[in-house]
């Protein structure tokens, strides 16, 4: 049975290593390029970095903001200003009232530039050079409060924090403000900014990071054999999510409806994912009883898939377990392939593709699939993207986060 | 070393160019940092951070209130960084 209040996405809006905008970022996902690069900078020789690329943002922000919003946002909350005006703009800058519109805009990791280059600062020049934004600037919910200010959003400003989970976990607390009766409308995302040689050189150090230096943009290999770990990308994802009768009364465009949220934890370790995927399994079942789908609708997963050698196949197993046999028709898609990870981005832009891929009837490709890893027990869309079936369609959008915590989002078609 | 005023001004207004997006010839020594230039407390601090380090002078905290018109501020810092 699906829950009695419908909600709908009605504007997307993000910037990432593929574009400057969701539907730049969209198309390139569909034409299978990667936004892998090498560093442009000193990184590598003066701190020994044992990873020479990432996949940065396409437009950097001094492009877009005027200097005075440059120098009072941390770059992770830059991203998710641009994303968010983009969005709501691509929503018909709806008229709500603002105790009726909530701001859910999630970092994994929070302003880490303004962190360390104050404690730079700090210790170059002292404290009196330590400037008063500081603290507004590192504060991990200052993207969402910068999202609150701008659109007015009063109804409630959170900031969820759960690693690489965050960004679906935002949107799915925006779907819970909504069905709780809390708001109408809510503007939901993630963003992150955390190319940084000292982030950089921390997950170096817990080997998660692709070491394939000699060929960046065929380094994020999600299910090949010879994956080796995550490239590490920034960037920002935020839709608008309203009521269905809210959108309906002002005649809104939906690109879709997000059904069903599930939550859990794994409670098992602070890196590694469960070995038997239970939670992953409980996220993603909890998901499915919400929206009142069936597993033989599901025709799509935008997989969390990092291109680590344990976690992509964890979640093949995972997803084979919730949806058994209705997993031979379903499109996996692993996205990361061409953006990298976009840690607290990454689940917000991974909701939008899910919603664009159900909306334009198309799974986006997985590039960089040589040889598909022989455990893969799912049917991988690869190279280009593949026709989904007319009708009402749905499908499923993990996210997976350090620390045990997991996020499936049930999307359906319009 | 000792700055002109119009060296200060210049500089200032440079500052608050910066952190508010006026342009630099809006920045006359009669307006008023909150009144005319619409400068919060916070902007206040960040234009006084960065003009301590730009003038190499001291500004105390408690000197802040009386710096009202941007011509305030040009002859408080003309004056600390000839001491």
């Amino acid at each position: 049975m699906s829950h009695p209040i419908d909600v709908v996405v009605t504007g997307l809006g993000a910037t990432t290593p593929l574009g400057g905008d969701a539907p730049t970022t969209w198309a390139a996902a569909l034409a299978g390029e990667s936004g892998a690069r090498p560093f442009e900078n000193d990184w590598v020789e003066k701190y020994g970095l044992p990873v020479t690329f990432a996949a940065t943002i396409k437009v950097t922000p001094d492009e877009v903001l005027p200097r005075p919003e440059i120098k009072r946002m941390d770059p992770s909350a830059q991203y998710a200003i641009i994303a968010a005006r983009e969005a709501w703009a691509d929503a018909g800058s709806p008229e709500v009232d603002g105790e009726r519109l909530g701001a859910v805009v999630s970092s994994g990791i929070g302003g880490i530039w303004t962190t360390l280059d104050g404690w730079d600062t700090l210790r170059e020049k002292g404290a009196r050079r330590i400037l008063p934004m500081t603290v507004p600037m590192l504060m991990p919910n200052s993207p969402s409060a910068y999202v609150s200010l701008e659109f007015g959003a009063k109804a409630g400003a959170h900031a969820l924090v759960s690693a690489c989970a965050s960004g679906a976990e935002a949107i799915g607390y925006g779907v819970e403000m909504i069905r709780t009766g809390r708001a109408d409308v809510v503007i939901a995302g993630g963003t992150e900014a955390t190319i940084h040689p000292m982030p950089i050189a921390a997950f170096a150090a817990s080997r998660t990071l692709s070491l394939r230096n000699d060929d960046p943009t065929g380094a994020s290999r999600p299910y090949d054999t010879d994956r080796d770990g995550f490239v590490i990308g920034e960037g920002a994802g935020v839709v608008v999510l309203e009521s269905a009768a809210h959108a309906a009364a002002r005649g809104a465009r939906v690109y879709g409806r997000i059904a069903g949220v599930g939550l859990s934890a794994d409670g098992y370790h602070i890196t590694s994912p469960e070995p038997s995927g239970d939670g992953q399994i409980r996220a993603m079942n909890s998901a499915l009883a919400e929206s009142g789908v069936a597993a033989s609708d599901i025709v799509h997963v935008n997989a969390h898939a990092t291109s680590t050698v344990v976690g992509d196949l964890i979640e093949a197993r995972s997803v084979r377990g919730v949806l058994g046999e209705d997993s031979d028709h379903v499109a996996l898609s692993a996205t990361k392939s061409m953006t990298g990870h976009l840690l607290g981005g990454a689940g917000a832009l991974e909701t939008i593709f899910t919603v664009l891929a159900l909306h334009d009837r198309q799974a986006p490709p997985t590039i960089n699939v040589e040889n598909p890893d022989p455990e893969l027990v799912l049917d991988l869309v690869r190279d280009k993207p593949r026709a989904l079936p007319e009708g009402d369609i749905a499908a499923i959008n993990n996210s997976f986060g350090f620390g045990g915590h997991n996020v499936a989002l049930v999307v359906t078609s319009a | 070393m000792a700055h002109s005023e119009q060296e200060i001004l210049a500089g200032l207004a440079e500052i608050v160019s910066e952190e508010t997006g006026l342009p630099t010839d809006s920045v006359l020594p009669e307006k008023s940092f909150t009144d005319d230039l619409d400068i919060d407390s916070l902007s206040m601090m960040t234009i006084v951070t960065l003009a301590e380090e730009k003038f190499d002078v001291r500004i105390p905290d408690d000197e802040v209130k009386n710096l009202v018109t941007v011509g305030d501020a040009v002859s408080f810092i003309a004056g600390a960084s000839k001491a």
